[in-house]
């Protein structure tokens, strides 16, 4: 198996995400430049964390734009695997690849800090490996992390048990006070119909080794690449 | 000829920035003031190749496709001979 990570201009957790798929999943990865426009060896692709384009007009609205982002929509609707974390969420939301936007925060406030986030379900190639209703400790740190979308699309994302992340208290419990930024239903993470396509504001890149204060987001690749041995 | 092209969020999407700026009014001393919406505003130089329609047309599909997100906002364009 063989892991791509994007890089736009004004990524920054582009060297996390790579350093997660080859320190701890131990399988390949390549840095994909947005220019690069040949996906056809990769299995799976992550669109990491950053500011692309410094966050001109909106949040990932820019590098929707990019060369590279063609061939992610083909590579998604091939079924192929594709992970956006953070600004990778909002850059696949603004590219229709997920439903939704994310607008700023109802505070205002860029936030930095650690959330607790409750898994849905196991049933997702991202979340294979964790029981539904784990709770993990995962870092946030975003502007504009608050989830929005239509009544329509609110429903068709809980009926088809597409919300696979949520805000929670660190019991697991879902509740207005552990929402960090006012996202719909404390909408933390989302996937596509296919499931193959999840995007989510956490950062489980930043939460890899026990020094930097969780290891919890590990699973998340841990189950990719369950998922992906498993196909091969 | 010249684009000019609002962009604003939805009615009933948050926006904390008009909010906050809101706030700060208030304490400027502006009285009267029930409420502030923050939007963007555009303005695209157009060369004349196009007419006033194509011109209208052209910078409402660059208004829907690139400078606004239907999802949360509304946009107006106004051409300017």
């Amino acid at each position: 198996m063989k892991f791509g990570v994007i890089v736009f201009p004004g990524s920054n957790c582009d060297h996390d995400a790579y350093h997660v798929i080859s320190k701890h999943v131990g399988q390949p990865v390549d840095f994909i430049w947005h220019r690069d426009t040949d996906l056809s060896s990769y299995d799976a692709v992550i669109l990491p964390g950053g500011f692309s384009y410094g966050d001109y007009l909106r949040a990932g609205a820019l590098a929707r734009f990019s060369p590279v982002m063609t061939e992610v929509k083909k590579f998604a609707h091939s079924g192929r695997f594709v992970l956006g974390i953070c600004n990778g969420f909002q850059i696949l939301c603004e590219a229709g690849l997920l439903p939704g936007a994310l607008i700023r925060n109802r505070n205002l406030h860029f936030i930095c800090e650690h959330v607790y986030v409750r898994v849905a379900t196991a049933d997702t190639p991202f979340t294979s490996e964790l029981p539904a209703g784990a709770v993990l400790s995962l870092p946030i740190a975003h502007a504009e992390g608050n989830y929005i979308c239509d009544d329509v699309t609110f429903a068709e994302l809980q009926r088809d048990n597409r919300i696979i992340f949520n805000y929670c208290d660190k019991d697991g419990n879902i509740t207005e006070a552990s929402n960090p930024n006012g996202s719909r239903g404390n909408i933390a993470g989302i996937c596509s119909a296919g499931r193959n396509v999840l995007g989510l504001m956490p950062h489980p890149d930043r939460a890899c080794e026990d020094l930097l204060g969780s290891s919890d987001g590990r699973e998340v690749f841990s189950s990719l690449a369950a998922t992906l041995a498993a196909v091969a | 000829m010249k684009a000019k092209v609002y962009v604003n969020l939805k009615p009933g999407v948050l926006d904390p920035q008009g909010k906050a700026i809101h706030h700060s009014v208030e304490l400027l001393g502006f009285n009267g003031i029930s409420d502030i919406r923050q939007g963007k505003y555009f303005e695209v130089a157009l060369d004349s190749s196009l007419n006033e329609a194509e011109a209208k047309e052209a910078v409402a599909r660059m208004a829907r496709e690139v400078l606004s997100n239907p999802i949360i906002e509304d946009y107006r364009v106004e051409i300017e001979a």
